[in-house]
């Protein structure tokens, strides 16, 4: 199991990478697409959305279930990517790198530095 | 809720990767590999499943066959010694109480395949109808199985027994056939729209057919397989699941088993009046094929609508493995059952397009 030190992490298994400025991108994590098994779709919000922390932006289904996406930090959606339309096993192969989901403007730098840190989440996830 | 069950080969998952999940109150493997995989497995080599959390009963003595004509729908008088029968079992008002297979050693003795899940239930109301010489008892602890299941099943289980397999035909059984040394009763039957094997055993031979089957099958590419694949391959194969397809409240009628529900047999059985009158009337419901127009996945319980109106609700629904589909299995109002029609899911908070497909949506060539 694979926890980048660079990335912050909700309770709710999404990660948060801070590209620059109060521009982040946003995906789940190695545990997460673990637990999930294989990913068939992803439903992700339209450019211009607005999203807000702990609520649902979207969701991602395995062939056995459907699990919401909750977002970890409030802001403006200002990309999404477009090939987990096509390819929704990206998410499997590469949870932190191919399949970020969305990109934000986040609202409220503050919120990111109350995520988890890797350390932390890796605790977490060993927690049953 | 109490303590999860397990089966004998529990200990054995965590070697082959499994990831376990609580199915009906028993701690079974959901998945090995991974279901997509494991689905491709089975269509196009085999798969080996634990299924040993299913229930077993024995009905013996000279009123065994009337009785059991009595309790299920299909005619049991028409099974041979060595055959198997799928059938439904209801309640008299045509609602299902169980589907299950029969297998008929001689007219005095049959031996009766449940689901895990419905195991007290069928039990009881089975011995609240019991009447005549006829002795029912419940043996599920004291009867393993495996499924190995597949293009390949045959040829891979045949390296381990000296009994010729082929002469097995399609729902027909044999008794105290040595596998690796172990007796066990083999049928060829399944859950998974593939040609395969049902494979009974005693408790404490089971975790070495399951070791000697995988590693038998190795090379050819046989995988162990989890309850994941088993739901997509027999969804796929529109093979009813007990809870989804079938329900105390949908008769076999509804549910598209009208072939396990035998209204023209000489003995009467519970239901019988219910489901003829369905049959008479027409069926209020039909479980049809939906595949998305738009996009998303139909879901179990996800409601069904056409032009405002709910028209019923889906039972199964996923991403078909093999025809990379997002597909559903529906009850709706008989009226919307036809090829073609439109209809709209409620997914979350959308209500996407769907249309009724040709089901089943998968056979094998």
């Amino acid at each position: 199991m694979n926890f980048p030190k660079e990335l912050r992490y909700s309770d709710e298994h999404e990660w948060v990478q801070v590209i620059e400025g109060n521009k982040v991108k946003i995906g789940i994590t190695d545990f997460a697409q673990d637990e999930l098994g294989d990913i068939v779709f992803v439903e992700l919000p339209e450019v211009g959305d607005e999203i807000q922390a702990d609520e649902p932006f979207g969701s991602v289904e395995s062939v056995k279930t459907v699990s919401e996406l909750y977002a970890p930090i409030s802001g403006k959606v200002v990309a999404i990517n477009e090939d987990l339309d096509d390819s929704p096993e990206l998410v499997n192969e590469s949870p932190y790198e191919k399949a970020w989901m969305i990109e934000v403007e986040a609202s409220d730098l503050a919120q990111i530095e109350k995520l988890m840190t890797a350390e932390q989440y890796e605790e977490m996830t060993k927690e049953d | 809720m109490g303590e999860l069950k397990r089966t004998p080969l529990f200990e054995l998952y965590k070697n082959y990767g499994g990831k376990v999940i609580d199915f009906g109150g028993w701690e079974l493997p959901v998945q090995f590999s991974s279901i997509k995989e494991e689905h491709e497995a089975v269509r196009t080599r085999a798969g080996l499943f634990d299924v040993s959390h299913m229930g077993e009963f024995e009905v013996k003595g000279t009123g065994a066959l009337s009785y059991l004509q009595k309790m299920v729908t299909n005619d049991v008088s028409k099974l041979i010694d060595g055959g198997a029968q799928y059938t439904a079992m209801c309640y008299e008002d045509g609602g299902t109480v169980d589907d299950l297979l029969i297998y008929k050693r001689n007219d005095n003795h049959f031996l009766l395949v449940v689901n895990a899940a419905n195991i007290d239930k069928d039990f009881e109301w089975m011995q609240s109808h019991l009447d005549g010489e006829v002795e029912l008892t419940n043996i599920s602890d004291q009867v393993s199985q495996l499924a190995l299941q597949g293009p390949l099943a045959e040829k891979v289980l045949q390296t381990l027994t000296d009994t010729d397999l082929s002469s097995i035909g399609f729902f027909k059984f044999k008794e105290d056939v040595l596998i690796n040394g172990k007796k066990a009763l083999v049928s060829r039957t399944g859950y998974t729209g593939e040609d395969g094997f049902e494979i009974y055993c005693r408790p404490e031979d089971v975790a070495d057919l399951w070791k000697a089957i995988l590693e038998a099958g190795k090379e050819d590419g046989v995988l162990p397989c989890g309850l994941g694949s088993r739901d997509t391959l027999r969804f796929e194969a529109k093979l009813a699941l007990y809870g989804q397809e079938l329900t105390k409240d949908i008769s076999p009628l509804e549910a598209g088993i009208g072939f396990a529900v035998k209204l023209n047999k000489e003995d009467d059985f519970i239901g019988k009046q219910a489901l003829m009158k369905q049959k008479e009337e027409g069926v209020a419901r039909k479980l049809v094929g939906i595949e998305m127009i738009d996009k998303g996945i139909p879901r179990s319980h996800y409601e069904v609508f056409k032009g405002g109106e709910k028209i019923g609700e889906v039972t199964t629904g996923t991403q078909s493995p093999t025809l990379k589909k997002n597909l559903g299995l529906a009850l709706v109002k008989s009226e919307y059952a036809e090829l073609g029609t439109e209809v709209e899911v409620q997914i979350r908070q959308k209500r996407l397009r769907a249309v009724v497909v040709k089901s089943p949506f998968y056979k094998k060539g």
